[in-house]
């Protein structure tokens, strides 16, 4: 018990001082996530728009692929870009195997079809009358659309925070990616999985708390949207 | 601006026991008003005239300057010239501002015509002091006041309404009356209301076009209409006999 509340009272330590490593790593860890979050959104919002603007052969097989890569396991993920960067990959010649740059592209490949499934979900389930009333207005069928999405924006924001709450949980995928290079590639998630393997604990748990901390504001916040959303 | 509106051979097949086929010529300066019971396919028709929906069969022409327009489904400025009002026009979940904006960012005004034409048809509808306010927080009334206040703004040369006045109480349906009438008076646009209402068609129209079963039976003036219809079918259906 005396280990785990020392373990505890040294990690709030180097959360109050600073601590030069800690707050490296939580940086890059915004810094990826908040990158990959930004891209992903805009994929997901194109894809929405084209699913709810077009009707073509295949369109439901699509949906139902987006909706299955929400529960793609992000170690599978991780596996299939390691795959594709490795040097003697498809994709090896960018040589950005272990670089911030693989586990972003990682983080788009994880959050997009949470984004684009939920918004597409929020964007059919929004009234039909609401894209009747904008052409009535002359929108374009495209801006008639974009009129809805705008509707419909807080189930919409709620569904990117639902991303950036994935991709900033997950551990899987930026470690097989990213390598878990010190100063580097080293990410809160992984780098919790690395310490606590050491046995090193005060680093790990300040990593945890700040990692709850996120969460917690992240579902603050998907919880405040959606009851926009409901309210509208 | 356009002044004449021609509807020629519609026909619109919804499905083995509705089919819309019509012909329609109708000029700017008096109100008109289609009634009919229901499923007659008086909104139909509005759709198809304000180019929302295209006919099976036919065409619309929009007449400008005496010339007809070319390709009003494919041209959305030809669609810009018309706006229709819905029976429950959907309000966007923004400002009451913003919800009369839309129409005029569409087209493209500036934003002081904007909000010179928003404050003044805010004023028209009776809504000024509200263009804050979240939309989503109107009354039924002033849903419909907004509806119409979207409407006017844009100035369009032809105003469709679909039932204006569906499921609003009597107060509220003589204002907008009113406001409808007011607008027409001032403006000399070409005006087509669908109403279940026969007391609002007498009330609001100059002419009245009688549809049933995807046809127009009769189009007169509505002091013949509601006085003298020449058909048999209009005489039964102003008298309640035909629902």
């Amino acid at each position: 018990m005396d280990f785990l509340i020392n373990s505890i009272i040294k990690a709030l330590e180097l959360i109050v001082s600073l601590d030069p490593e800690l707050t490296g790593i939580v940086v890059l860890s915004f810094k990826v996530s908040g990158f990959a979050i930004i891209i992903s959104t805009i994929i997901a919002l194109v894809i929405t728009l084209v699913l709810d603007l077009k009707n073509f052969a295949g369109k439901n097989i699509i949906v139902t692929l987006i909706n299955t890569l929400m529960g793609l396991p992000p170690v599978v993920a991780g596996l299939m870009l390691y795959l594709i960067f490795s040097r003697s990959g498809l994709l090896g010649f960018m040589s950005i195997l272990y670089t911030p740059a693989a586990m972003v592209v990682a983080q788009i490949v994880l959050a997009t079809p949470i984004i684009a499934a939920l918004s597409y979900a929020a964007v059919v389930s929004a009234d039909p009358g609401l894209k009747f009333t904008a052409l009535t207005l002359g929108a374009a069928p495209c801006q008639a659309t974009i009129k809805v999405m705008k509707n419909v924006r807080y189930s919409i924001l709620a569904s990117v925070l639902a991303g950036l709450g994935r991709v900033m949980a997950e551990v899987g995928a930026v470690l097989i990616v990213g390598g878990n290079i010190a100063g580097f590639t080293r990410v809160m998630t992984t780098a919790i999985a690395l310490e606590a393997d050491k046995g090193d604990f005060e680093l790990a748990i300040a990593l945890g708390m700040i990692l709850l901390c996120i969460a917690f504001v992240l579902n603050a916040a998907l919880f405040h949207f959606q009851k926009k959303g409901v309210q509208r | 601006m356009i002044e004449r509106i021609q509807a020629l051979n519609i026909k619109k097949q919804y499905n083995s026991k509705f089919e819309l086929d019509c012909s329609l010529d109708i000029k700017n300066g008096p109100i008109y008003t289609i009634v009919g019971p229901n499923g007659s396919g008086k909104s139909t028709l509005l759709r198809i005239l304000s180019l929302i929906e295209k006919p099976d069969n036919g065409s619309v022409i929009y007449h400008d300057g005496g010339k007809p327009l070319a390709a009003p489904f494919k041209d959305i400025e030809i669609s810009r010239m018309a706006v229709l009002v819905a029976t429950r026009s959907n309000i966007f979940n923004d400002t009451v501002y913003n919800n009369i904006a839309y129409g005029l960012k569409l087209r493209k005004f500036n934003k002081k015509e904007i909000k010179d034409r928003v404050m003044s048809v805010l004023k028209d509808v009776r809504l000024d002091g509200k263009e804050r306010m979240n939309a989503m927080g109107l009354s039924s009334g002033e849903s419909q006041r907004l509806a119409l206040a979207r409407a006017f703004a844009i100035n369009p040369d032809i105003l469709f309404l679909d039932e204006p006045t569906a499921s609003l109480d009597p107060d509220n349906t003589r204002v907008i009356e009113d406001i409808i009438t007011e607008w027409q008076r001032k403006s000399d646009k070409i005006i087509i209301i669908v109403t279940h209402s026969l007391p609002q068609a007498k009330a609001i129209s100059d002419f009245v076009i009688f549809i049933y079963k995807g046809k127009i039976i009769e189009l007169s003036g509505v002091d013949n209409f509601f006085e003298k219809p020449s058909t048999k079918l209009a005489e039964k259906f102003v008298f309640g006999e035909v629902y």
